[in-house]
């Protein structure tokens, strides 16, 4: 049992299943989840598949209770969730393994995200716009907590932007193919 | 007008339910019809099945006892669907043999 601490910030999460891969390539299989948390078990090199999703409901919801019973009824298994973010796993030996296998579906995962990403940015900027206005009011030079909620809708922006093209990419595909 | 275009897998999910089936059963048989082709991803079958449901085109059956999967069929509306759709990829078909002859061959 190896576990290692790794941030993926929401946009991410492609990269975050390449890595998942990666570890599995390397004979370390996904075998639970926490914040920011990944507890791996030894495999054989290459013998499993991660994917993960975020889901539209809580998981106590029983709507994704019952998408989870479902995804385990073709033969994944079920990993845990963190946030909302559900992973499996499914033996490679098994066929390929994808949770989406058209854009359709592709595009309205990259919608759910964008639908979370927008409010909080939303957020993070009024918050941060009226913190820079009450302490310019005040005369005080430094202002910390604005700057953060600053940066953060800043960051949060470039998180929106990179959902946005990846969903453009794929509206643009859709034009040509299914 | 009829319906626009289905999709490949609302097809062959719609083709499928002409018997009750379970999601599993679904994306077996999907892949089988399609000889291997076809691979429909659990997340995309969820969440087509879901939209069927929503549009009366297919209906879930009450579970067996002791087991929790869920079965589903096809309803009259569905079949309209699926017939429509069959006659549109009929005239794709023929269209492109009338201008492929050679190529076909």
């Amino acid at each position: 049992m190896k576990t290692l601490h790794k941030w993926f910030w929401l946009w991410e999460f492609e990269e975050e299943e390449v890595w998942l891969a990666q570890m599995a390539q390397q004979g370390l299989a996904l075998k639970a989840v926490g914040f920011c948390r990944y507890d791996f078990e030894e495999c054989e090199p290459g013998e499993y598949a991660v994917c993960l999703q975020r889901l539209a409901k809580p998981v106590a919801n029983a709507e994704s209770q019952e998408y989870i019973t479902f995804v385990e009824e073709t033969g994944a298994e079920y990993i845990g969730t963190v946030n909302q973010w559900v992973y499996f796993r499914k033996k490679t030996q098994d066929g390929p393994f994808e949770l989406f296998s058209d854009n359709h579906s592709r595009i309205r995962q990259l919608d759910r995200l964008i639908y979370v990403t927008v409010p909080l940015l939303l957020l993070n900027l009024a918050a941060g716009v009226q913190n820079m206005i009450m302490v310019a009011t005040l005369g005080s030079k430094i202002n910390l907590l604005g700057l953060v909620n600053l940066a953060l809708a800043g960051l949060l922006g470039w998180g929106l932007y990179r959902l946005w093209i990846h969903k453009k990419r794929l509206q643009d595909e859709s034009e040509l193919f299914e | 007008m009829g319906n626009p275009p289905l999709t490949e897998a609302v097809y062959y999910i719609l083709l499928s339910l002409l018997q009750p089936r379970h999601g599993y059963g679904i994306i077996q048989n999907v892949q089988a019809l399609s000889g291997g082709r076809v691979h429909l991803a659990a997340g995309t079958l969820y969440g087509a099945l879901n939209t069927l449901l929503e549009k009366g085109w297919i209906d879930s059956l009450p579970g067996e006892q002791e087991s929790r999967k869920k079965e589903y069929i096809i309803t009259a509306a569905g079949r309209t669907a699926l017939l429509q759709e069959y006659h549109r990829l009929c005239e794709l078909a023929v269209n492109g043999e009338k201008f492929l002859q050679e190529e076909i061959r």
